[in-house]
């Protein structure tokens, strides 16, 4: 066939924002860029938040989300120019030519609807198959796709399945009508590594045996380099690089591209085991009201100035340890040791100094700072509650605390709302340093930014360290930034600690089943990497 | 900032009759009690909006009626607002058992419609103007309540109000500097609304005679008054129901406004 | 136990233990509040030896808790007590004021839901186009008009500038029902007009907000007609909210009901009400009170009710 299956030239996406307290204004989403996607290949379009691709996926099918106008180009899917078609056109093609894979397959499905309806309702509105046909090729795609009883999981409602069994319901959604062309936009982002790995296998499996042509949307290149052909990379609503995916990861051209390949080898060296700053010995707690511990026995030690890296998946009670050594949990049964003293259980009996030494920073720098409050204000509190600083003696401090996190100068007066978010979390980091701390709880203080702002304030943070000699506990489910900040690591799944040590140890094998199978699960950034996982997977569970 | 034009206008009217009641003594020409006309009389250069049932002037009880309802709307929602946005704070701040008490009577307020309480509560009261403004004042304190309590418990659980319990701050600091400045603008919108509601409630109760007594004017007593000369084709009735509904339409295009701002502010995140 | 079947039982529960706090607070709580039933039907002048008779007589020297019990044991049975005024039977001066005013609650209720539900839809699917806005601005005017205002204008408009309705409102034993359902014509239009414009807001923000879903986008990705996404996607998910809504303004209506029989001098609960407040016929007050009162309850419990059984994850459990 001499045609594409889809070519898009010079698009431009504009929109309509509204800032608060201002007239509406026009903003471009999309700056002309050209696609062309053959039949059956794979394409990636990578970039950070704001970058446009899902902008850009959904325009293979006309269709701009919330008051999204594609305002300029061509877009041409199998041969025929669909931007400015009508709506009847497009309807025809949409659940047809075209299908999509959103983020959130929980939010995608119809809350009061049997899965298996939904699955085949474009097939059948179509009129492409009969109910029965259509029945048995989403039992097929069910079962290609590793769900559990394919026969009758499309009897359940969609909250009665997992959240990645959803996201697999909705691959065969889309599969289901034979289309020519799937919009995958992030499918496994919001699931837990482990999990993420099943899905991506099986919708890799999927594509490649069902010849279906893709697009594949995401922000993490090591996902995406696992199961595309070739990589759009995207910034700012235009391309910054477009390449076989073996030439982008390997030998990228354009700087952008580089410093997002080389973001994950941030690499840092264990320091020496020193005296403990801060004990945790039996912890175990639960929630009031409830009837199971989310803590069970955990026992860690944070030494003066280093960082102990608590790693673990949505549930394994890593926060919950957080809020327990800050005392907002109080525990049922252990104790926590700081500085030489044992500290009150709960936060009402803690001293003045007992909060000051221990500073928290938070993953969503949003709501962490009073949207009222200046920054100015923000850090300035902790100066004159902890050491009654007042007036220039205070914003000499705050500036010299800007100027540590690297803001410079005429941010004091500034609120939370005009910081990009990169910047919101240095003033989250300002604020706790001002007390002085001799520890900071950062509870997954890197995952809401992207990768590049991450590394930033990562690069940050260790810098800090060996400014001021502070000691992080540092809360994430990211072990590339484990790798790139932790002295020692605590694994936790479950509510207890799976295995825990100095940071080579822990990343050393032999490893418990659990760790393994985290370990594994995080993509590399290798074409054939995900293959050589399932492969190994597969034997091993052969051989057991 | 622009402002639409329905809410100028809202803000236009709301004033004027602000202005009205503030200076009804000065604005009226003639006294509240006067007889000067004959019954129902047309308008006329003498009696601009005409006479009303025993031949007062139409135009200075609209007026002095300005004054009297705004007067016991406005003492009532600040009353309601006052008692049930710090009681809403502390239970959501507070949370345990005095958020359940708390919630709980409102609860059981709230399961009966504030008029039937009011009748329930007037059969026995006696009728002034004080018991009246704390009626309504503490019937109405519940929806503020409600509202106030939503509102803090929402920002209550943002982390920067954890932050600050985590930095040592005492209750007063948590309330009056992390979570009012927050909870301000729905506040100030809901307060529109209350007031509204105020007016409309005191005008139906002086409607069914249980009200402010005369020979006090407001509105909703003279619609009353002059209600059975619309079966002669007299409008004086209309008159007061009119001003009745033009205060709460200004008054809702105002708290409109400033709703839609609040969630446009809410919504709004730069960089 | 089915998890719904509790949750169920659990609701019913908590509204019948409501209507037994609402019954001692109307009872109780009116006992506290300043004032002397025995002074109130005596008048000022009366001798202190004349009251203490009248308290004696009427037991009002019993503890409250007592008085209460017997109140409330009585009206289970069916007895509401003697009006102070007249002496008359309460429980017979309701029975068929009650029938007026459902009568009247029912006509209306039969006319706003169904055209509050077409408005709704139709302003949601135009939300922020012409019919979407024609129809909020008349429905913010109705909203600020309280129910007695609203019914003044009705009348000058249907008997004065098009004379074609009586300004009063009487029914009568005996009439048949197609002459009921004229007397009642105006009355019943302000009860829709002061209703319609809360359920239809209520109902437009319900609509929105399901069609602001996410499954409600998939179900447009597939090419769906967009009256196959509205009729099965979009509908299952806006009974609950809109049933609702519905219910929570016949509790409205409740209200409305006895402003309007005033106006219209409609023979029922309303004004029965109204009229004895005015002459501080406490057990009167207290029977009415409790009636609409308990109305009113149900109606919130109904719509709870419908919100659980519309909701699949509450139907088919994990």
């Amino acid at each position: 066939m001499a045609d594409p299956l889809l070519q898009i030239k010079g698009l431009v996406i504009e929109a309509t924002s509204y800032p608060p307290g201002e007239p509406p204004k026009e903003v471009t989403l999309v700056h002309g860029v050209d696609l062309t996607l053959a039949r059956g290949r794979v394409l990636g379009l990578i970039g950070e938040s704001g970058a446009g691709k899902s902008t850009i996926g959904l325009s293979a099918m006309a269709y701009g989300r919330g008051g999204v106008r594609l305002t300029g180009g061509t877009i041409h899917l199998n041969g025929r120019e669909i931007r400015l078609a009508d709506a009847k056109a497009l309807r025809a093609l949409r659940g047809r030519e075209v299908t999509y894979v959103s983020q959130s397959a929980a939010a995608s499905f119809n809350p009061a609807r049997q899965i298996m309806e939904q699955v085949i309702e474009s097939s059948l509105s179509h009129g492409l198959m009969t109910k029965p046909e259509a029945e048995a090729r989403a039992v097929a795609l069910f079962r290609k796709l590793g769900l559990p009883n394919p026969e009758s999981i499309g009897k359940r409602y969609p909250h009665q399945v997992s959240g990645g069994q959803l996201q697999r319901c909705m691959t065969a959604m889309a599969l289901c009508p034979k289309p020519d062309l799937v919009i995958f936009d992030e499918p496994t982002t919001a699931l837990d590594v482990t999990t993420q790995i099943d899905v991506l296998a099986a919708i890799k499996e999927a594509i490649r045996d069902t010849h279906v042509a893709a697009l594949y949307i995401t922000h993490d290149l090591a996902v995406v380099a696992q199961v595309a052909d070739d990589i759009m990379v995207l910034r700012h609503g235009r391309m910054v690089e477009l390449g076989e995916t073996g030439q982008i990861i390997h030998r990228p051209t354009q700087d952008y591209t580089k410093a997002l390949v080389s973001v994950r080898s941030l690499d840092h060296v264990e320091k020496a085991p020193a005296p403990p700053i801060l004990q945790v010995q039996n912890l175990t707690a639960r929630y009031r009201g409830t009837n199971f511990d989310v803590l069970k026995n955990v026992s860690v030690d944070l030494p003066v100035g280093q960082t102990l890296a608590v790693v673990g998946e949505s549930g394994s009670g890593k926060s919950t340890l957080a809020r327990a050594i800050t005392g907002l949990l109080p525990p049922s049964a252990g104790r926590i040791t700081f500085a030489g003293r044992q500290l009150s259980a709960d936060l009402a009996g803690r001293t003045k100094d007992d909060l000051r030494e221990i500073q928290m920073i938070y993953q969503m720098a949003d709501t962490a700072m009073n949207p009222r409050q200046t920054v100015g204000t923000i850090i300035g509190r902790p100066l004159e509650f902890y050491f009654g600083l007042k007036g220039e003696a205070r914003d000499r401090r705050v500036q010299e605390l800007l100027d540590q996190i690297e803001m410079g100068k005429g941010f004091a007066d500034r609120f939370p709302a005009e910081l990009s978010g990169g910047q919101k979390q240095r003033v989250c980091i300002a604020r706790a340093l001002a007390a002085n701390p001799k520890l900071i709880i950062c509870d997954e203080v890197t995952s809401a930014l992207d990768p590049l702002v991450a590394d930033g304030i990562l690069k940050l943070l260790l810098n800090l360290q060996a400014e001021a000699g502070v000691a992080y506990l540092f809360i994430t489910h990211d072990l590339a930034t484990v790798k790139a900040i932790a002295d020692k690591i605590a694994v936790m799944f479950k509510g207890a600690v799976v295995r825990y040590g100095q940071k080579t140890d822990v990343l050393t094998p032999p490893f418990d089943d659990y760790t393994d199978l985290l370990l594994s699960s995080v993509p590399e950034m290798e074409q054939g990497w995900l293959e050589q996982v399932i492969a190994h997977r597969k034997m091993e569970s052969a051989g057991n | 900032m622009r402002i639409p034009i329905s809410a100028l206008i809202g803000l236009v009217l709301t004033g004027t009759f602000l202005f009205v009641a503030i200076f009804a003594q000065w604005i009226a020409p003639y006294p509240i009690r006067d007889v000067s006309g004959g019954q129902w009389e047309g308008p006329s250069a003498q009696f601009w909006l005409g006479t009303d049932t025993i031949g007062r002037d139409i135009l200075s009880r609209l007026i002095y009626g300005a004054q009297i309802t705004i007067f016991v709307a406005l003492a009532s929602s600040v009353l309601a607002f006052s008692l049930g946005a710090f009681l809403g704070f502390l239970a959501a701040v507070k949370g345990g058992w005095i958020d359940q008490v708390l919630s709980r009577i409102v609860d059981l307020v709230m399961a009966v419609p504030s008029l039937i309480v009011a009748l329930v509560m007037l059969s026995v009261l006696p009728l002034n103007l004080t018991v009246l403004i704390l009626v309504m004042g503490v019937l109405d304190s519940t929806r503020v309540f409600r509202l106030s309590r939503a509102v803090a418990a929402d920002i209550a659980v943002m982390d920067y109000v954890e932050a600050a319990k985590l930095r040592g701050e005492k209750g007063t600091w948590v309330i009056f500097r992390e979570i009012l400045p927050n909870a301000l603008s729905p506040l100030v919108a809901e307060f529109g609304l209350r007031f509204i509601f105020a007016v409309l409630f005191i005008s139906t109760l002086s409607f069914l005679g249980l009200g402010i007594q005369p020979p006090l004017a407001d509105w909703g007593g003279m619609v009353k008054e002059n209600k059975d000369g619309l079966i002669y084709g007299k409008s004086a009735a209309l008159l007061p129901a009119a001003a009745i509904a033009a205060l709460a339409i200004s008054v809702n295009l105002v708290a409109d406004w400033i709703l839609t701002r609040t969630s446009s502010l809410k919504g709004g995140r730069g960089g | 136990m089915h998890p719904i079947l509790k949750l169920l039982v659990q609701r019913i529960a908590l509204g019948l233990l409501l209507l037994l706090a609402v019954s001692a607070v109307i009872f109780l709580g009116v006992e506290a509040l300043p004032g002397d039933t025995a002074q109130a039907i005596l008048g000022q002048q009366a001798t202190p030896e004349a009251l203490a008779n009248l308290r004696e007589k009427m037991g009002l020297n019993e503890p409250p808790l007592t008085r209460y019990f017997q109140w409330l044991g009585g009206i289970l049975t069916g007895d509401l007590g003697k009006a102070l005024t007249n002496g008359a039977d309460i429980a017979q001066s309701i029975g068929q004021r009650l029938g007026n005013t459902l009568f009247l609650a029912g006509c209306a209720a039969a006319i706003s839901v169904p055209l509050a539900i077409l408005l709704g839809l139709t302003a949601a699917r135009h939300a922020g186009k012409w019919p979407d806005k024609v129809i909020s601005g008349i429905t913010l005017t109705t909203i600020s008009l309280p129910e007695f205002v609203a019914a003044y204008f009705v009348i000058y408009i249907f008997t004065q500038l098009i004379p074609i309705f009586q300004p009063v409102a009487m029914v009568f034993p005996g009439m048949t029902f197609w002459a009921k359902l004229n007397a009642v014509a105006l009355p019943v239009i302000v009860l829709v007009l002061v209703v319609l414009a809360h359920m239809m807001r209520m109902t437009r923000a319900a609509i929105l907000n399901v069609m602001q879903s996410a499954y409600i986008e998939t179900a447009e990705l597939k090419g769906l007609s967009p009256m196959t996404v509205i009729w099965r996607h979009a509908f299952p998910n806006a009974i609950a909210p809109v049933v609702s809504v519905v219910m929570l303004n016949m509790a409205y209506l409740v209200v409305g009901v006895v402003v309007v029989e005033v106006v219209f001098g409609y023979n029922a609960l309303g004004q029965y009400l109204v009229d004895h407040v005015t002459k501080r016929d406490l057990p009167v007050v207290q029977a009415v009170g409790l009636i609409f009162a308990a109305v009113y309850i149900f109606l919130n419990m109904l719509a709870d009710i419908i919100g659980i059984l519309a909701n699949p994850r509450l139907r088919h459990p994990k």
